[in-house]
């Protein structure tokens, strides 16, 4: 895990994890005095994971979520994505880690304004520089995997939450990405829509993706496979969830 | 990102605040519109102050005796002689080792006279002249021919006529070369021949320079009572348009040695009216570059008009921002996103600009008619354009400088 895979040759090169952090620290200058978001922390996320990553406001998650995203980087400390270290990067390069390598779904949806669904989910391909007909595509693929096909032509708007979310998702995964990588997803759905969205997610992770969810909602960190504690900036726990979700008994016992 | 897909991203956005964007085009549009307007109003007064240079006739000076001398001694001098000027005169300013630039010297001595033929009569201006008299002028022979040398050498009775003349006294269209008019100037009376008709000239002054009879000076003795042997004005021709200050000075210096003062003394009005015209075509374009200035002063406010509004616009769109950002914008999207809704602002402003300006200058400005160039008219486009790409710079670039981080915390 501490090995810099970028060293190997390409034909023995394991598959590396998806995400792997080495005592990362990440400390703000608030006025006169220093506030250490994160304390040290390591963590490994495998290929085909499904992940929660809890913890009460204030505990580092969003932090942990900024430098797992490549939206902030570290102060010390290592951080491998997919296999890159993201270590010295520039703005340019971060950029296109961000585009390549992960899906973001935000808690308030963060779809562009007066932009239909479709555009939305085509907007990362278009920054990846793809062609406009594959663009199409793809995005018409994503948007059926989340079961809005028929909304393709409607601004976010138009949409329920859970539907504008559910783009959101489509958006995420259209380039399909090492990571998909979700800020308090449900966190303003009601539970309709929640459990709608993280049947996306459940079955994305059935289909081979690696799914990171910060929450605190205790209810959907047991739909995930493993759940990650922060207090004060720590790892506090990383335990594996019985049995893949309560969901599975409830299904097999109905 | 393709222009196009720029295109329609900033249309979107420029949309989202219809009235906010059409304000700032107006900005624009106002700077552009006056810009071409103006120019185009002093471009109209310069070419119709190059009208009556043109009209003035090729590269002439006139040298007048201002008529002090002969009723008494100078006011200023010691000088006693009336100063005139003699067919001697002419002679040596037509030498051309004496007076290189010029080209031709024609005395005039005008008079108004009432010619008739048969049952028409008018009023009409005589010109008694020598036959280099009619290129100084620039008038042309349309019909007959023109007074020549013979005719001076022997006073003939002949005339070529204008064309306001013509048709005052040939009212049927008859023609009138070879026929003969009668010319009377108080209780003198003359019969002249009719040899050639003048083309149409412009005016320089409010008079007709159509009306005019012109025959040889030589034949104006015992008809016109101001007949002298000496000339009250001469028309002096230059050899080129360079040469017409040095040939004021050449014939300037002949007459002042001529009658023993100095050029500063020299009793005579030397009108040059090219370089008079010159001084106010100068101060004409003067006046077009100020006018131009002002307007271009507008554009500049217009221009920060775009910069205030896609200053509000970025921070506005701080969390758009930062959205996009988050999914693998990179820099040069973002500045070339908001950078584009600047330059469409300034290129909708520049085209309507560009409308208004060609329309307004179809109409009269305070007595000028304004002719909008087609420099004018680019230079004004083009400025616009470069005006939004200077001022949606800085806020464009701002915009992609935000750190995803604070720009997806921004509400």
């Amino acid at each position: 895990m501490t090995a810099n895979f970028s060293t190997l040759p390409a034909g023995e090169r394991p598959t590396p994890p998806v995400i792997a952090l080495r005592n990362v620290t990440r400390t703000y200058q608030m006025g006169d005095s220093e506030v250490h978001a994160l304390g040290g922390v390591s963590l490994v996320i495998e290929r085909g994971e499904f992940v929660a990553i809890m913890g009460a406001s204030g505990s580092g998650k969003s932090t942990m979520m900024n430098i797992i995203g490549c939206l902030d980087v570290p102060s010390s400390g290592r951080y491998w994505l997919d296999g890159v270290d993201v270590r010295g990067l520039d703005e340019t390069r971060l950029a296109r880690v961000r585009n390549r390598k992960i899906g973001f779904v935000f808690q308030s949806f963060n779809l562009i304004p007066r932009t239909s669904a479709l555009a939305n989910i085509e907007l990362p391909l278009l920054y990846a520089g793809v062609h406009a007909k594959e663009r199409r595509e793809r995005a018409l693929a994503a948007l059926d995997l989340v079961g809005l096909s028929a909304r393709a032509g409607h601004l976010p708007n138009e949409m329920s939450g859970g539907q504008q979310q559910r783009v959101a998702v489509a958006r995420a995964l259209v380039t399909n990405p090492a990571l998909i990588l979700a800020d308090e997803p449900t966190g303003n759905l009601d539970s309709h829509s929640s459990d709608e969205v993280m049947n996306v997610f459940e079955s994305l992770n059935r289909a081979g993706r690696t799914v990171v969810l910060i929450t605190h909602e205790p209810d959907i960190a047991e739909r995930t496979k493993r759940t990650v504690r922060l207090r004060d900036g720590l790892v506090v726990s990383d335990e594996t969830t019985q049995v893949g979700s309560r969901h599975a008994e409830m299904a097999a016992g109905r | 990102m393709t222009i196009l897909l720029y295109m329609t991203t900033a249309l979107r956005g420029l949309s989202a605040n219809k009235l906010r964007s059409a304000l700032t085009v107006l900005g624009i549009l106002i700077g552009v519109g006056a810009v071409i307007i103006l120019v185009a109003v002093g471009n109209g007064s310069s070419i119709s102050v190059q009208n009556r240079i043109k009209a003035l006739g090729t590269n002439t000076i006139t040298i007048t005796n201002r008529g002090r001398f002969g009723r008494g001694p100078a006011t200023t001098g010691t000088q006693t002689q009336a100063a005139t000027i003699t067919a001697a005169d002419l002679k040596t300013m037509s030498d051309p080792n004496q007076a290189p630039d010029i080209l031709s010297v024609s005395p005039v001595l005008s008079a108004s006279v009432t010619a008739s033929y048969q049952a028409a009569s008018t009023t009409v201006t005589v010109t008694a002249t020598s036959p280099t008299y009619l290129p100084a002028e620039d008038y042309t022979v349309e019909a007959g021919r023109s007074i020549d040398a013979s005719d001076v050498a022997s006073s003939a009775q002949v005339a070529v006529i204008g064309q306001t003349l013509l048709s005052n006294l040939y009212p049927t269209g008859a023609n009138p070369i070879g026929t003969e008019i009668f010319v009377t100037e108080g209780r003198n009376e003359a019969q002249f021949q009719v040899i050639g008709v003048l083309a149409s000239k412009g005016s320089t002054t409010g008079a007709d320079p159509n009306n005019v009879a012109i025959i040889p000076y030589t034949t104006a003795e015992g008809l016109l009572t101001g007949y002298t042997n000496n000339f009250n004005e001469i028309i002096v021709q230059a050899k080129n348009s360079k040469g017409v200050d040095a040939a004021e000075a050449e014939a300037s210096d002949i007459l002042a040695s001529a009658n023993q003062t100095t050029v500063a003394n020299l009793p005579f009005l030397v009108i040059n009216e090219q370089s008079l015209l010159s001084t106010s075509a100068s101060t004409t374009s003067t006046f077009t570059v100020l006018l131009g200035a002002v307007a271009a002063i507008s554009l500049l406010v217009g221009g920060i008009g775009i910069m205030n509004i896609m200053l509000v616009t970025v921070t506005e769109r701080t969390r758009e921002i930062g959205i996009r950002k988050a999914i693998g914008a990179p820099r040069g999207a973002i500045l070339g996103q908001f950078l584009t809704e600047a330059v469409l602002l300034s290129l909708l402003g520049g085209l309507a600009g560009v409308a208004v300006g060609l329309i307004g200058s179809r109409f009269k400005i305070v007595g000028v008619k304004p002719v909008a160039t087609p420099t004018s008219v680019v230079e004004a486009f083009v400025v616009a354009v470069a005006v939004g790409v200077f001022f949606g710079f800085y806020p464009a670039n701002r915009a992609a400088s935000l750190r995803p981080v604070d720009a997806l915390r921004y509400e």
